[in-house]
């Protein structure tokens, strides 16, 4: 049986609208808070903003539009969404600064205040790598192993609740492994390789069991596709971060010439 | 201008040895996967363990391509480069993992075989020959830039 065969939502008119607004909502923030920052302060990089617009964009194309409508009926394109939604926009996401952007463009109070609380404990947790892999990989391996996947498609809430998931999960991921924000909880190269190296194990390893056993509801060839496109799609992205996190080690480690020390460092 | 690669002995064997393994698994990858589909992407016989290794090297090899370099750039910027430790570390990377690939992953893991509906032994018995040799090449490259023999002046870090 394929459950993707019938949908039991209305995915058109005020729906897709609805889901339109928080996308439309945050590239008019990110545009208009660049404009106030690059006024008071040095001007916010436009690459910066590219990144984030086509960040959104591919964020939103796993939520609305043709790639979105398409996922209900077809698992290979489900898991290009997931993709997008949940390496792709992240990574975009993350290379735009959205929180260094957000406490340029506060006041100093405010600033402080959001600061204190990206050193708070509870965020250390939240943002150590170990905790960032098992909500997101794990997360998937939950998606794809029950019947979670099957729900997703006939609940409308599970399915938004799950899309949201893959997202910030993915977002967490990405900045708890390459830093391009203010980061008081950093944590070595070597723990951040170690775990990276570990969670793209077990994102390829989940890729390889989605194509030899099929999660529920759907067909054995979309879930070889599917599982395929998975496999190759997150070496892709993944790819991007390994090069991004070596060349933040090679920044870090690049010979200094002090007064105390001679040429041989 | 002074060299620093006494120094940086090890990080040349090590980035060496990252991007032997690198090498291998993106050949393995592109060649034997992509070109020529004699590696079959997922083999009913694997087993649990199979997948699991497959996993954490296939994970690994990018990292450690992308690693190599970033740590060959460094000792360049060093001045700490000793091709002959480098190639040296790569022979050896490169014959360890194809040895690993086709003894345990093929088959005591039967992750996939070299080639399916032939009679495997020859393909076999070349790719672990071929694995055997590069081992002792790197090996004989590796024992012969000793760097104790010179008179260590650097601390290495």
């Amino acid at each position: 049986m394929n459950v993707n065969d019938h949908n039991h939502y209305d995915n058109g008119g005020i729906f897709q609208l609805l889901l339109a607004f928080p996308v439309l909502l945050a590239l008019i923030m990110y545009i208009f808070a660049a404009i106030i920052s690059s006024r008071h302060a040095e001007t916010w990089p436009l690459y910066r903003t590219a990144f984030w617009v086509l960040g959104v964009l591919t964020a939103a194309s796993a939520i609305v539009g043709p790639l979105a409508n398409r996922a209900h009926v077809d698992f290979t394109a489900h898991m290009l969404g997931h993709l997008f939604l949940g390496m792709l926009a992240p990574l975009l996401i993350v290379l735009s600064s959205p929180i260094t952007l957000f406490l340029r463009t506060i006041n100093v109070i405010s600033a402080r205040r959001l600061s204190s609380l990206l050193r708070s404990w509870p965020l250390r947790i939240l943002t150590d790598p170990i905790i960032t892999s098992i909500l997101n990989v794990g997360g998937l391996w939950v998606l794809y192993t029950t019947d979670l996947y099957m729900l997703m498609q006939h609940s409308i809430f599970v399915h938004i609740a799950v899309h949201i998931h893959v997202f910030f999960a993915g977002y967490l991921f990405t900045m708890s492994i390459i830093y391009f924000e203010p980061t008081p909880h950093k944590t070595s190269f070597r723990y951040r390789s170690i775990v990276l190296v570990i969670a793209l194990a077990v994102h390829g390893i989940l890729s390889k069991y989605i194509y030899a056993f099929p999660p529920n509801g759907v067909p054995a060839e979309q879930a070889e596709i599917g599982g395929k496109l998975m496999y190759y799609g997150g070496d892709a992205i993944d790819l991007i971060l390994i090069i991004i996190l070596w060349y933040q080690w090679f920044r870090a480690t690049r010979p200094r010439i002090t007064l105390s020390k001679p040429l041989d460092v | 201008m002074e060299t620093n690669h006494i120094s940086y002995a090890s990080r040349n064997l090590w980035s060496g040895i990252l991007f032997g393994v690198g090498l291998v698994a993106f050949i393995d990858e592109a060649v034997f996967h992509q070109l020529l589909h004699w590696h079959h992407f997922y083999d009913k016989s694997t087993t649990a363990m199979g997948l699991v290794s497959d996993g954490l090297f296939h994970a690994f090899s990018w990292f450690a391509t992308v690693g190599s370099l970033f740590l060959f750039a460094d000792l360049r910027r060093r001045n700490g480069l000793w091709l002959k430790r480098w190639w040296g570390g790569a022979f050896l990377g490169a014959g360890i993992f194809q040895l690993y690939d086709g003894t345990i992953q093929h088959k005591v893991m039967r992750l996939h075989q070299i080639r399916y509906n032939v009679d495997i032994r020859p393909y076999d018995l070349t790719w672990n020959i071929l694995a055997i040799l590069l081992i002792v090449v790197g090996i004989l490259l590796i024992v012969r830039t000793p760097p104790d023999k010179w008179e260590v002046t650097h601390n290495e870090r």
